[in-house]
């Protein structure tokens, strides 16, 4: 049955992906289109975290912008090619998730959230202050990957739009296809189980702070991933991939969309990446409709959108 | 020899002493029952033998291995397996996969096995499947595998947790009130399971309020009150204590087969 | 020895409005469980409005006790529309409704007012007095003392009558509260609009040394987040010392080592002591049923 569940839930997504440029009205709608999936990305992290191990983050911009600016800086600094920053980017998200997991991890509740709060916000900070080396709060530019170019040589022209839409997908699909692994598999069974209850996870030998660091550890990855592709495809980056906003963003994606599933994340990125876009004509007014959709939803669909809109079709049906 | 070793073990919350200088041991297939009135310190003992509290005194052997402050998780490793007096299920998951949850020990490799989904990983899973739905089939619970365990009747989940606890293929199993709140046909199951468990080999450790259940299924009994143990041996012998009979029975009390809750 | 004092007078300063917004939080963390990430929107409100009322002409005084009373109104609407229907929802929902709540009011100051800075006159003049070598504001005695004043208030209020003793209750145990005939949906009603009150009295005693704009909220809200938690979640006396506490660390941080980094060092503080101290310095310890 959850094996069944895996594959539709990546079948509606490739068909997503592939279909949606049909009804794109013009190529801007392809840069849209890969900021939603990078931002699903670094939530189907965080489905992972929240949703599996129920632990909470509210600092996970924090690895965001180590990724965004490992490929800002790597390239420039060590000459090593964007793709292979991507990498180290997330290497450095790793070791960072698992050395301040280990303390962090056994904390509960809000506590568990001041403490990733504040490491948010002091990678936020360094990157801020660090003006010599990062450009502080005006950003950076980025270098391009050369990969489009390589496509080019290989007689296929896109544009930057498509080029990242296609890639920002393609990631996309994967970290899915990882996240739906984990659920039914032993580790995501024991991240699901101390989720449910600690003390009785452990009476059946399931280590819970090693299989919380796990989540905590790959949802990081997922952030760091996320914010590289997001430095890669925008050519330019802000500290304010790494702040508090960014952060809270992630988490009420990944809640609004119904937190248990990678369908959800998607749907919640879609929504709140989205929203800004439709609302740039009353742009004043922005603030103010984020903040109600998001006390709303809460309020009426406390679990989440998808889950809450599936539960009512399935209601009628009987 | 004795599979659980349990020495002048003891603990106070707040100068209290919960539990205090009990000492007793359970041989394989040996079914032991802990009981004494509410109140008298047989959660908290279970909770110190288990590893969930860390005891103030005495010690805990497991095997011939002192593992007083060892981790739940590492006495699962070695063979000890409980149930929880209030359930302690994993609501949230399916039936099976809170049973699947109780093979994480025989399952589990390495977390990249598990995120690629490699052959070796669905090997393991489809083998702890397999065990997973025998144990439901035992506990008559096989039909509703796929339900959600949240939405099961309380004596449904007793048996549940039973089945989780089994998964571990326990040396040792720690059962705590498995009857409560169960009716009649489900306490009888109960008591069958219970017997059919120790008779392969298994060392129980019960904590009951049904005395009748206690009389028949216990091979040895240990008395609890106010955290001290004030009598054990066979069920004959204790019943007759005129210790026990005070403390916990009550003076008008005549023969332990009469005796409910 | 002079810069010393100087950096711990502007440090106390800041940190009774951190202990403040603290307060804030932990009057309302007793009452029902949540932490209201808004908090800092009420010190916000408290100085908008003031400022708004007084250039419309309103006396300073009465402009500011205006302010205060809207904004207890705001904070019992937030419990009445937002946190009530959500009772029982999970932390990580509670979390993005009262964010949701603080970006919501953000948008509206800004749509209702302007994104501009603003103050209004300091209540006693802006000449420094001079103290063994260093000065202060008078405004930094009336923030003190205001802060001073609203701590002893609250503890005469919860020692001494029974109303207060209700609301400790309530955060010791509500179910038991509910059953001795405590109406504990009032004592959250009340906590909301007190911990408003309070922390929009903290904007208007600050606004003249601060500034406010409709976005200092955040900020606001993380720092007295952390100062509660510094001092230990649901203590008065742990958000009073955290508050102040971690005022003096951020003004000799900046002092002394960098002025850049000030609020690192003070979320570097707080997640040692998280780490040693999982509760706080004066929380309560819980220990875990089964």
């Amino acid at each position: 049955m959850a094996g069944r569940r895996k594959w539709i839930s990546l079948a509606v997504l490739s068909a997503l992906i592939v279909l949606l440029p049909l009804v794109f009205p013009s190529g801007y709608y392809y840069r849209v289109g890969a900021l939603v999936f990078v931002n699903a990305l670094s939530v189907v992290g965080l489905v992972i975290l929240i949703g599996y191990a129920g632990q909470i983050s509210l600092g996970h911009a924090g690895f965001a912008g180590i990724g965004a600016y490992a490929c800002a800086l790597a390239p420039e600094h060590l000459g090593l090619h964007p793709l292979l920053a991507l990498v180290l980017g997330a290497a450095i998200s790793a070791a960072m998730a698992a050395l301040i997991g280990r303390p962090i991890l056994r904390l509960k509740g809000y506590y568990l959230a001041v403490a990733t709060l504040g490491f948010g916000i002091l990678v936020s900070m360094v990157l801020t202050n660090e003006r010599a080396l990062t450009g502080g709060p005006d950003g950076m530019v980025v270098s391009d990957p050369g990969l489009r170019s390589l496509l080019r040589d290989m007689g296929w022209r896109v544009s930057g739009g498509e080029f990242w839409y296609g890639a920002s997908g393609f990631v996309l699909l994967v970290g899915a296809w990882l996240a739906l692994n984990l659920y039914d598999s032993p580790t995501g069974r024991a991240m699901r189980a101390l989720h449910g209850s600690e003390v009785a996870a452990a009476t059946v030998g399931i280590d819970v702070p090693r299989q919380k660091l796990r989540a905590f550890v790959i949802s990081a990855v997922y952030a760091s991933v996320a914010g590289s592709l997001l430095a890669l495809q925008n050519g330019y980056i802000t500290p304010d991939v790494a702040g508090f906003m960014h952060s809270v963003e992630m988490v009420t994606m990944a809640v609004l969309g119904g937190v248990g599933s990678v369908l959800g994340a998607t749907f919640g990125a879609a929504i709140l990446t989205l929203l800004p876009q439709v609302l740039t004509v009353f742009a004043e007014y922005e603030q103010l409709v984020l903040g109600l959709v998001m006390v709303l939803v809460m309020i009426f669909m406390p679990q989440g959108l998808l889950p809450s809109i599936a539960q009512r079709l399935k209601g009628r049906n009987k | 020899m004795s599979l659980l070793d349990v020495n002048g073990l003891g603990i106070s919350f707040g100068g209290l002493k919960a539990v205090d200088d009990v000492s007793f041991a359970v041989k394989p297939g040996e079914i032991v029952s802990v009981i004494g009135p509410n109140g008298a310190g047989k959660t908290t003992l279970f909770n110190m033998i288990s590893g969930i509290y860390l005891p103030g005194r005495g010690s805990v052997s497991l095997i011939g291995t002192d593992v007083t402050g060892t981790a739940p998780n590492r006495l699962a490793e070695m063979g000890l397996s409980r149930t929880f007096q209030n359930l302690q299920i994993f609501q949230e998951m399916t039936v099976l996969d809170n049973v699947l949850a109780g093979y994480h020990l025989s399952e589990r490799g390495s977390v990249l096995a598990d995120l690629l989904s490699l052959p070796g990983m669905r090997r393991r899973a489809s083998q702890a499947r397999a065990g997973a739905m025998k144990l439901l089939n035992r506990v008559r619970l096989d039909e509703k595998a796929d339900e959600i365990a949240g939405n099961l009747s309380y004596g449904a989940l007793k048996r549940l947790e039973i089945a989780r606890a089994l998964a571990l293929d326990p040396k040792i199993l720690l059962l705590d009130e498995p009857a409560a709140g169960c009716n009649a046909v489900e306490t009888e199951e109960i008591d069958h399971l219970i017997a059919e468990l120790a008779a392969q080999g298994i060392a129980i450790l019960l904590v009951e309020h049904d005395m009748k259940l206690v009389m028949r299924i216990s091979n040895h009994i240990v008395v609890l009150d106010h955290g001290q143990k004030i009598a054990e041996g066979d069920p004959a012998t204790v019943s007759r204590d005129p210790a026990v009979i005070a403390a916990y029975l009550g003076t008008e009390y005549k023969e332990p087969a009469h005796v409910d809750g | 020895m002079d810069a010393l004092l100087q950096f711990l007078f502007s440090g106390l300063t800041v940190g009774a409005v951190y202990a403040l917004v603290a307060l804030g939080f932990t009057l309302i963390y007793n009452a029902s469980d949540v932490v209201n990430f808004a908090q800092g929107e009420f010190v916000m409100l408290g100085g908008m409005i003031t400022v708004f009322a007084y250039q419309a002409g309103v006396p300073l005084l009465l402009a500011a006790t205006l302010a205060i009373l809207i904004t207890a109104a705001l904070g019992v609407a937030l419990n009445k529309l937002a946190i009530e229907p959500a009772r029982g929802a999970p932390v990580v929902s509670l979390i993005i409704i009262t964010i949701g709540a603080s970006i919501l009011i953000r948008g509206a100051t800004q749509l209702i007012f302007d994104k501009q800075l603003h103050r209004f006159p300091a209540f006693s003049g802006d000449d420094p007095i001079r103290v063994m070598g260093a000065t202060i504001l008078p405004q930094s005695l009336w923030v003190l003392g205001g802060a001073l004043a609203v701590f002893a208030v609250l503890w005469v209020f919860f020692s001494r009558t029974l109303t207060g003793k209700a609301v400790l209750a309530t955060a010791n145990n509500r179910v038991a509260a509910q059953l001795v005939g405590i109406n504990t949906g009032w004592i959250m009603t009340l906590s909301f609009g007190l911990s408003a009150a309070i922390g929009a009295f903290a904007g208007v005693l600050v606004t003249p040394i601060t500034l406010v704009s409709y976005d200092v909220g955040v900020t606001l809200a993380l720092k007295g987040f952390a100062a509660a938690m510094l001092g230990g979640m649901g203590t008065p006396k742990g958000a009073l010392v955290g508050g102040l506490l971690l005022g003096c660390l951020e003004a000799l941080t900046a002092g002394y080592l960098s002025s850049q980094y000030k609020e690192a060092v003070a979320f570097i503080v707080i997640l040692g002591t998280l780490f040693v101290m999982p509760q706080g310095l004066f929380g309560a310890k819980t220990t875990e049923r089964v």
